[in-house]
C-alpha cells in the first residue's frame, strides 16, 4: 500500500459549531443509514420488529464489534491485520482442546488469551522489529494460525462445554432482550475510545498514520506503539474466540473463517481511511451495527448468506471508492484557483 | 470531512441506496416465510447438513411433495459446508421467523442442542432425519434404517467383493457426523467379530465435499498401495471416489462400495468401477419426516413410544423406542437393477 | 561462468532444490509416489491449476498490488464451463475455453479498473470482490452442481490424458508459463511492470502508463484464473459452489515463496511456478511421511513467513553492500 501525502487542516475545518460537526459527520451518516434500514425492515420484513431480533443481532455481531476496536487503531496507523479471524479460530481450538483434556473453562480461557497475546506478539515482532510489511506478514500468519488451529483439532469439533459458561455467553441483561456480552463490548469500547481520542498514545496513533517520520521526530515511539496495537489485536481476537466458542458451543478449527472481511468492512464503512490517519470509533461502531442489522434483516427475509456476502463486499468497495472519489472531486475543485483552498498539497485522503 | 455538503450528499445517497437494496431484497423475500393454512402452523423448513448435496436434494424434494400434499408451506435452508455453527445460525433465524416445524439432518450430536431447545421453547417442533442429535434435543428422529443393518450391509458387500481378505479403508463425510460415526463404529465391531482377515487401515474424512473426497481417495491409494477395498458411507464420498478410480490404474483392483444414489453411480456401475452399493430412498425419508412434523404440530402425537401417525402414501407408522421412527431396510443396487431407479 | 553462478544463487534455484528434496523423501518412503503411473501423473497434474493462479498472482504482485479474488473467479468460470456444456449442447471445446478466459478477464477488469482508476488499495478491492464474486457464484449455482455426466467425454479426457507421459493440463500450464516469462523478461511492457512495482511515483514521473499497465496486470490475472477454472472442471468433473475456495491464499503463498517480493518490483513467474509445485507437492507428501494433512495450512503459513523474512534479510544485505560499494568508490 503506498501512502499518500495528507490533507492539511485549515481553520475552516474547525470553524463549525459543535452541533454541526456532530450532525454532519461520517458517523452520523452511517447511523442515519442504520435508522433507515431498521425502519424499512420493520415494515417489510416479517418477524424483524421483535425484541428477539436485537438479541440475535448482538449475539452475532459481538465478535465483529470486539475485533473492530483494535483494528480501527491498526488501520489508522496505516497497517492492517488480516490474521484476526485465524486467531479467533486458534483460541477457540485452544479452549476446546484444553477443556476436553479436563481443564476447567476459566483456566482454558486464560491460556487461550495468552495464545492470542503470543499471536499478536509474533505479528508485532515481524512488523516492527524485522520491518516487514503488515499485509504480507498477516497473510502469512493468517495461514499459520489457521493451520495450527485446524492441525490441532483436525476436522472434529469439541462440543461439550460447561453449561454455566455457554449459558452465560448467551444470557441477557435482566429482563431485557439485550445480551450480556453487550456490557463487555461497551466497556471495551469506552476503554478504546478513551485510548484513541483522549490520550497521548492515541494522538500518537493518528500521527503515525499521517506521517511515520514526522511522528518519530515528534517523539512518538512508533515501533512500540505499533507493537502494542498488534498485541491488543491478538488478545481481543482471542477474547472474541472464547465468546464465539461458548456462544455456539462448538470449538472447531475453521470457526470464524472470513470474519476479517466483516471487521475490515465495518471499520472502513465507519469512515476510517485505509491510508491511515483518519477515522474515529463511533463511526466504526455505527458501521458494524449497520452491516449486522442489514445482514440480520436480509436473513430473516430468507435471503441467503451468499447474497449477504455480496452486499457486504459491495458495500466495502463502494465506501472506499466513494471516499476516494470525493477526495478526487475536492482536489479538482481546488486546482483551477491556483493555490488550493482546502489543501496545501495535492492529496487523496 | 466535517463540512462538505457534497460528501454528506454522497454518503446520504449511499445510505439511501443501501436501504433501497435492503427493501428490494426484503420485500421479495418477505413473502416466503408465510403462514400455514388452517389453525396449525404448517410452515415446515428442511435444514439438511449442507446444500449442494444430491442426497439432500432428493430428500428435500420428498419433503416438499409431502408438504404440498397436506397444504403446508415448504422451505429449505442450509449452510454451504457441513459445519455445526452454520446450522445454529439457521435455527436461530427460523426461531425468529416462528415456523411450525424444522426437519434437521444434524452436523453434530450436541452442538445444536442449545439452539434447538430455544426453538422448542418457542413452540417449534423439531424432527431430525438421516443424522440424529442427542435424544433430549429433538421431538422425533426419522431413521432410514437400523444403524447395525446399514453397517452390516456395507461390510458384507466389501467382504464379498474382495474375497473376505485384505486391507480396506473408509472414506467418511465430516468428522462429527452422528450417523456416519455410528455406522463406522458398528462396522469396526462387525469386522472384528466376523471378518478376521480384513484389516481396516484408515478412516479419512472427505467433509462431504466433492473435491476433498476426490483428493483424499487419491491420497489413500497413494499411501496404501496394497489397498483392496474402500467403503464410503456417504453419497458425496462414494461418487467422488468412483470418479477418481475410473481414470486410475487401480480401477478393478480396488473395490469400492458404500452408500450412493443410483443416478450418480449409474456410469460407474455400468463400466465396472463399482460392483454394488446400498441405500434407501431419500425421498421417502424426507416425505416421512414432513408427515411426522405435521403430526407433531397438529398434536396427533407427542413422540411417545407407541404413537402412530399417518404418512400419506407410505401408510401408517409407529414411533419406536427413543422417539425414533424407522423407515425400512437398506437396499442393494447393482448392474441388474440400477436402471430401474431415478433419484 | 557468471551465468552459472547467478543460477546457483538465484532464489528460484533454492526453491527448486526444496521441491526435489520433498519428492525424494516422499518417494523413498513410498516408491509409488513417483514411480507409478498414477503417482507421476498426479505429481504433475494437481499443481497445474495452482500454477496458473500463481503466475497471474505474480504478475499482479510485481506491480505492488495483490489479487485476493482469484479463487472466486476460478469458481465462477468453472461453473460457467459446466453451464455452457449443459445449456449449449454440442458447443465446441475451444469455444468454452475462450468464453471462460474472457469471463475471467472481465472479472479481472473490474478489479483492475477499481484499483487503477479509483486509486484504492488492491487489498481492499480484491477482498471485497473475493466475497462478492463468491456470493454471486453461490447465488447462481443455487444448490445445483455440475456433475461429470453433464460434460462431454472428450473434455473430461483432457483432465486425465497425457502426451508423452506429461498430462495435457500440465502442458497447457507450462505453455502459459513460458509465454508469461518471455513477456515479462523481454517485452518492454513486461519490464515496465517491474518499474511500476519498484517505485510507482518514479514510474509515473518517468512517463510510464501506470494506470494502463496495472489494469492489464489484473486482466491477465483474471484471465488466467478463468483458464484455471476450465482446467478445474476438466480435472475434477464436479463443480459446486465451493470450487476454488481458499485457493487465493495458496496462490499468494506460492508467489511469495517463489521469490516474488510482496512490496513489488522483483521476482519471476518461474519462481512462482516452482512455488506452486512445492506447495501442492508438500500437501501430497505429508500423509506419506506420516504427518496428518491437517497441518498443511500451517506449513504454508510458515513457508510464507520464512520467505518474506528471507527476502527482507537479503534486501538489507543488498542495501548494505551497495552502501559499502558507494563508500569504497
Amino acid at each position: 500500500m503506498t501512502t499518500q501525502a495528507p490533507v492539511a487542516r485549515t481553520y475552516r475545518d474547525y470553524g463549525q459549531p459543535l452541533w454541526r460537526r456532530l450532525l454532519i459527520s461520517r458517523a452520523s451518516a452511517v447511523i442515519g443509514a442504520l435508522l433507515i434500514v431498521i425502519v424499512v425492515s420493520s415494515f417489510s420484513v416479517k418477524a424483524f420488529a421483535k425484541p428477539i431480533t436485537m438479541t440475535y443481532l448482538f449475539l452475532d455481531i459481538a465478535p465483529i464489534l470486539l475485533i473492530a476496536l483494535p483494528m480501527t487503531l491498526i488501520i489508522i496507523t496505516g497497517e492492517i491485520d488480516l490474521s484476526v479471524a485465524s486467531v479467533v479460530g486458534l483460541s477457540s481450538v485452544t479452549l476446546g482442546v484444553l477443556h476436553q483434556g479436563g481443564m476447567p473453562i476459566e483456566g482454558a480461557a486464560v491460556v487461550a488469551l495468552i495464545v492470542g497475546l503470543l499471536c499478536g506478539a509474533l505479528n508485532g515482532f515481524l512488523i516492527t522489529i524485522v520491518g516487514l510489511p503488515s499485509l504480507a506478514v498477516t497473510i502469512g500468519t493468517l495461514a499459520l494460525y489457521r493451520g495450527l488451529a485446524v492441525g490441532l483439532l483436525g476436522t472434529t469439533a469439541v462440543t461439550e462445554f460447561t453449561e454455566f459458561w455457554t449459558d452465560l455467553a448467551k444470557s441477557k441483561i435482566g429482563d431485557t432482550a439485550i445480551p450480556s456480552v453487550v456490557i463487555l463490548i461497551v466497556v471495551l469500547a469506552i476503554v478504546f475510545a478513551i485510548l484513541l481520542h483522549f490520550t497521548p498514545f492515541g494522538r500518537g496513533v493518528y500521527a503515525i498514520g499521517l506521517s511515520p517520520e514526522a511522528a518519530r521526530f515528534s517523539g512518538v515511539r512508533v515501533e512500540r506503539t505499533k507493537f502494542i496495537l498488534f498485541l491488543l489485536s491478538g488478545v481481543i481476537s482471542a477474547l472474541a474466540g472464547i465468546y464465539y466458542t461458548l456462544r455456539f458451543g462448538s470449538a472447531r478449527g475453521d470457526n470464524a473463517t472470513g470474519l476479517e472481511l466483516s471487521v475490515i468492512a465495518a471499520v472502513l464503512l465507519g469512515g476510517v481511511s485505509i491510508f491511515g490517519g483518519r477515522g474515529n470509533l463511533p463511526g466504526v461502531l455505527a458501521g458494524a451495527l449497520l452491516i449486522g442489522t442489514l445482514a440480520s434483516a436480509l436473513r430473516l427475509a430468507n435471503v441467503t448468506s451468499d447474497v449477504i456476502n455480496v452486499i457486504t463486499g459491495t458495500l466495502l468497495i463502494a465506501s472506499v471508492v466513494g471516499t476516494s472519489f470525493l477526495a478526487w472531486l475536492r482536489t479538482r475543485r481546488a486546482r483551477p484557483g491556483g493555490v488550493p483552498r482546502e489543501s496545501l498539497a495535492s492529496a487523496k485522503s | 470531512m466535517f463540512n462538505k455538503s457534497k460528501r454528506v450528499g454522497a454518503i446520504a445517497a449511499l445510505a439511501v441506496s443501501v436501504a433501497l437494496v435492503a427493501t428490494g431484497c426484503a420485500s421479495t423475500g418477505g413473502d416466503d416465510s408465510g403462514e400455514g393454512s388452517g389453525d396449525a402452523n404448517l410452515a415446515i423448513t428442511f435444514l439438511p447438513k449442507n446444500l449442494g448435496n444430491a442426497y439432500f436434494d432428493t430428500s428435500n424434494a420428498g419433503g416438499k411433495e409431502a408438504i404440498e400434499e397436506f397444504g403446508g408451506t415448504y422451505a429449505e435452508v442450509g449452510p454451504a459446508t457441513g459445519s455445526p455453527d452454520g446450522q445454529v445460525s439457521y435455527i436461530n433465524t427460523l426461531t425468529q421467523q416462528g415456523v411450525g416445524g424444522i426437519a434437521i439432518s444434524a452436523n453434530d450430536p450436541t452442538a445444536l442442542c442449545d439452539a434447538i431447545n430455544e426453538a422448542r421453547d418457542a413452540g417449534i417442533k423439531i424432527v431430525t432425519f438421516d443424522a440424529d442429535t442427542s435424544p433430549d434435543c429433538r421431538d422425533l428422529f426419522i431413521n432410514q434404517a437400523e444403524a447395525a443393518g446399514i453397517a452390516k450391509i456395507q461390510v458384507d458387500l466389501i467382504a464379498e467383493q474382495i474375497g473376505d481378505a485384505g486391507k480396506v479403508a473408509i472414506l467418511s463425510a465430516t468428522a462429527n457426523a452422528t450417523n456416519q460415526n455410528a455406522w463406522i463404529d458398528l462396522m469396526k465391531e462387525d469386522l472384528a467379530a466376523n471378518h478376521p482377515d480384513i484389516e481396516l487401515v484408515d478412516v479419512v474424512y472427505g467433509d462431504d465435499d466433492d473435491q476433498t473426497s476426490f483428493d483424499k481417495t487419491a491420497a489413500l491409494l497413494q499411501t496404501y498401495p496394497d489397498l483392496k477395498g474402500i467403503i464410503s458411507p456417504t453419497t458425496v464420498g462414494i461418487s467422488a471416489a468412483a470418479r477418481y478410480l475410473q481414470t486410475s490404474a487401480f480401477k478393478g483392483q480396488v473395490q469400492l462400495t458404500g452408500l450412493g444414489t443410483p443416478n450418480q453411480m449409474r456410469d460407474f456401475v455400468n463400466d465396472g468401477t463399482v460392483t454394488a452399493f446400498a441405500l434407501w430412498n431419500p425421498a421417502d425419508l424426507g416425505y416421512l419426516a414432513a408427515y411426522a412434523a405435521k403430526a407433531l404440530i397438529e398434536g396427533d402425537i407427542t413422540g411417545a413410544e407407541g404413537d402412530t401417525f399417518d404418512a400419506g402414501k407410505l401408510g401408517s407408522y409407529t414411533v419406536g423406542a427413543d422417539a425414533t421412527v424407522l423407515l425400512g431396510d437398506p437396499y442393494v443396487f447393482n448392474k441388474d437393477n440400477i436402471a430401474d431407479f431415478n433419484f | 561462468m557468471r551465468v552459472v553462478g547467478n543460477f546457483f544463487k538465484a532464489r528460484e534455484t533454492g526453491i527448486l532444490l526444496a521441491l526435489v528434496l520433498v519428492v525424494v523423501v516422499a518417494t523413498v518412503k513410498n516408491p509409488s509416489f513417483l514411480f507409478s503411473p498414477d503417482g507421476f501423473r498426479d505429481l504433475l497434474l494437481t499443481p497445474s491449476i495452482l500454477l496458473l493462479l500463481a503466475v497471474g498472482q505474480a504478475i499482479v504482485i510485481i506491480t505492488r498490488n495483490v489479487d485476493l479474488s482469484v479463487g472466486s473467479i476460478l469458481g465462477l468460470t468453472a461453473y460457467l464451463t459446466g453451464r455452457l456444456f449443459i445449456d449449449v449442447p454440442g458447443i465446441p471445446i475451444p469455444l468454452v475455453f475462450l468464453a471462460s478466459i474472457a469471463f475471467g478477464a472481465a472479472l479481472g477488469l473490474i478489479n483492475g479498473a477499481l484499483v487503477a482508476f479509483a486509486k484504492v488499495p488492491a487489498l481492499v478491492i480484491t477482498l471485497g470482490t473475493l466475497y462478492a464474486y463468491r456470493g454471486i457464484n453461490v447465488l447462481w449455482t443455487g444448490s445445483d452442481r455440475i456433475n461429470s455426466s453433464d460434460m462431454p467425454k472428450d473434455f473430461l479426457a483432457l483432465g486425465t490424458s497425457s502426451f508423452l507421459y506429461i498430462p495435457l493440463l500440465t502442458i497447457i500450464a507450462l505453455i502459459v508459463l513460458v509465454i508469461a516469462g518471455w513477456f515479462l523478461y523481454t517485452q518492454r511492457a513486461g519490464r515496465e511492470l517491474y518499474a511500476i512495482g519498484s517505485d510507482p511515483a518514479a514510474a509515473n514521473l518517468y512517463g510510464l502508463k501506470v494506470t494502463q499497465r496495472v489494469l492489464v496486470a489484473f486482466i491477465v490475472s483474471g484471465a488466467l484464473a478463468g483458464l484455471a477454472g476450465v482446467l478445474y472442471a476438466a480435472r475434477y468433473g464436479t463443480v459446486n459452489s465451493q470450487a476454488g475456495v481458499n485457493l487465493e491464499l495458496q496462490a499468494v503463498g506460492a508467489a511469495v515463496i517463489g521469490g516474488v517480493a510482496i512490496f513489488g518490483g522483483s521476482g519471476t513467474v518461474w519462481g512462482a511456478a516452482v512455488g506452486a509445485f512445492l506447495l501442492v507437492t508438500i500437501n501430497r507428501a505429508l500423509p506419506i511421511i506420516g504427518v496428518q494433512d491437517f497441518w498443511q495450512r500451517a506449513v504454508v503459513g510458515v513457508l510464507i513467513i520464512g520467505a518474506i523474512v528471507l527476502d527482507r534479510v537479503l534486501a538489507l544485505r543488498q542495501a548494505r553492500k551497495l552502501m559499502e560499494m558507494r563508500d569504497d568508490s
